[in-house]
């Protein structure tokens, strides 16, 4: 099947040089989007942004309140506007995963600030210019990155399956309270990836039994493709029928 | 009036001194001011988000602290960063009144300033001392990333503790392109934006990067503001082709608002979409070609802000406005309280 083409499309995806993150920034500008990527260890976000010429590398911490407006600012400085936001960085909680009885406060507090709050305070700060492109017709889509673990309750899995249990809902609830200004809200569950977080959390896991994140990414990519205005979907259309 | 001290952007309490078309003024609770719109009206709002302007440092040839506030640019390019009208201050912050602040080492073209890890060079002086087009070395994204790491937002001495850089974006707020917020916007939550579509009034909004309002000092001050641009979308023109085609009147949040609509419909009349740089200076002689209403926040006598209301009402309201601010307790700056004015039918007297 033939690729949906973001030209034009500008994207920001949090954690973007690791895991599916890495695989996001490869697959958008494959697809030939504008790409702001954030990371929070300055080498890393070097590497990717030298090995990736066109994507826009940022240092920041979304956990942290005081990166939120400088890596908003750095995001519509280097890409003029948005209209795609995904927020893909995630915070397992204790590692190796722990009984929630065993868990740290601490632990527990580092997963909601970077699965829950941080999100939260980012998609706020971006709300303005993703209702711009929206109000421009060029539609406007935040995609919040999800797992199994929001809505199973598995042991060991509590502090990360609360923080994303916590930030499927809020997704929810954007959708309906931001539908009058035409910013979708899409809760995403990728699949178990063979990524660093998953080695984390299940270090033993059959590495063949995993989905690609380059797959994943393929698949994140085209459920935002469809909730953006209808002239994309309508051309791909047509262009798989000249395929076919 | 009073200097609104805390930054609060939507006090509970705020106020509303409404201008009615024939000169009738009333208060009314800030809350009410979707309630006196009409349906049929556009409400045009600027979405500039406010750039941490301010930029401590280092004069390099002398050693001495100064401050550096960004105060414009000539492009809302998101590349063309490497150039910036900046205002100059010596050592010392915004606990002391601008009008009180030192003056900072002499300037000369081909200066090196230190600021946090931007590197700028004074390019020439503007005809004053503390004004001077600075050149940023890097790459855009390098500018960007030191002025979001190192900037603040330009602070004000009324204000009691530091504005963090959240205070100064409004809920809308999309650019970044404003030196100092366009705090009209700040009556804008998410809720009212969708309580303006329940009573029939459409939305819109236009980028304009709001200057410096106050530089504390007179004869800088004077040339306020400065040339300023502004970006129309498509689809706000075509929205206010529309809306004046049905007789629906245009509602701007904000003086800048104003100022981008009539600069661009300065040729005919018409207003199109896409860039544009702001050079008109709006006041009692301006006849106004787009904007119908203006809500906007308190202005004292002798503000260029003040200056524009001329431009919709004659003299002798603007003088009764003046007193029932005072005499009800009006708070004034970004975080007081607003004004709703609706072009008079009055006639205009001259200047």
């Amino acid at each position: 099947m033939q690729r949906i083409d973001f030209t034009g499309i500008r994207v920001a995806i949090t954690g973007g040089t690791a895991g599916l993150g890495l695989a996001l920034v490869r697959e958008f500008l494959g697809r030939g989007a504008d790409v702001a990527f954030v990371a929070r260890n300055p080498e890393g976000v070097v590497r990717v942004a030298q090995e990736y010429g066109r994507a826009h590398g940022i240092v920041g911490d979304v956990s942290n309140k005081e990166d939120t407006h400088r890596i908003a600012l750095q995001v519509l400085g280097a890409l003029g506007g948005l209209d795609v936001l995904i927020n893909n960085a995630s915070d397992l909680g204790p590692v190796p995963l722990q009984l929630l009885a065993d868990t740290q406060c601490e632990d527990l507090e580092r997963a909601l600030a970077t699965n829950v709050v941080g999100p939260f305070r980012l998609t706020k700060t971006l709300l303005g210019s993703l209702a711009a492109a929206a109000r421009e017709n060029r539609g406007a889509v935040v995609l919040n990155v999800s797992s199994d673990a929001a809505v199973t309750p598995y042991p060991r899995w509590g502090a990360y399956g609360a923080s994303k249990a916590a930030l499927r809902h809020l997704t929810l609830i954007w959708e309906q309270e931001m539908a009058s200004s035409a910013v979708r809200f899409i809760s995403f569950d990728p699949g178990d990836m063979d990524t660093a977080l998953h080695r984390a959390a299940i270090p033993e896991a059959d590495v063949s039994s995993l989905k690609r994140p380059e797959n994943a990414a393929c698949e994140v990519a085209d459920v935002i493709a469809a909730a953006l205005p209808g002239s994309r979907r309508e051309s791909n259309a047509a262009a798989t029928l000249q395929t076919a | 009036m009073i200097a609104a001290s805390e930054p609060v952007q939507r006090p509970g309490d705020a106020k509303l001194l409404f201008v009615r078309r024939n000169g009738f003024l009333e208060h009314r609770p800030r809350e009410d001011w979707v309630r006196v719109l009409q349906p049929g009206d556009l409400v045009i709002a600027n979405d500039a988000a406010t750039l941490p302007a301010s930029l401590s440092g280092t004069h390099l040839p002398s050693r001495r602290a100064i401050e550096v506030r960004l105060a414009a640019r000539r492009s809302l390019e998101p590349t063309r960063v490497d150039h910036f009208t900046a205002i100059v201050f010596g050592a010392g912050d915004f606990r002391t009144r601008t009008e009180e602040r030192a003056p900072p080492p002499a300037l000369t073209a081909g200066d090196e300033l230190e600021l946090g890890q931007l590197h700028a060079t004074v390019e020439r002086l503007l005809d004053h001392p503390r004004l001077a087009m600075l050149h940023f070395r890097g790459s855009p994204g390098e500018i960007w990333a030191g002025i979001a790491r190192h900037g603040k937002p330009v602070q004000y001495a009324h204000i009691a503790k530091p504005l963090a850089i959240f205070d100064t974006w409004s809920a809308i707020a999309a650019s970044p392109a404003a030196f100092e917020p366009p705090s009209a916007g700040f009556v804008l939550s998410w809720a009212t934006v969708g309580s303006l579509a329940a009573r029939g009034i459409e939305f819109a909004t236009l980028t304009h990067a709001a200057g410096l309002s106050s530089t504390g000092d007179p004869r800088l001050d004077a040339r306020l503001p400065l040339d300023e641009p502004y970006n129309i979308p498509t689809v706000t023109a075509e929205a206010i082709s529309r809306i004046r085609a049905q007789n629906g009147r245009i509602v701007a949040i904000g003086t800048t608002v104003v100022r981008a609509l009539e600069d661009a419909a300065w040729a005919n009349g018409k207003v199109p979409a896409g860039r544009g740089l702001a050079r008109l200076r709006i006041g009692p002689e301006t006849r106004l070609r787009v904007v119908d209403a203006l809500l906007s926040g308190t202005h004292e006598n002798g503000t260029s802000h003040h200056e524009l209301l001329r431009a919709f009402v004659p003299r002798r309201v603007l003088l009764r406005m003046d007193e029932q601010l005072d005499a009800h307790g009006y708070r004034t700056h970004e975080f007081g309280d607003s004004v709703l004015v609706e072009r008079s039918g009055l006639r205009l007297e001259g200047p």
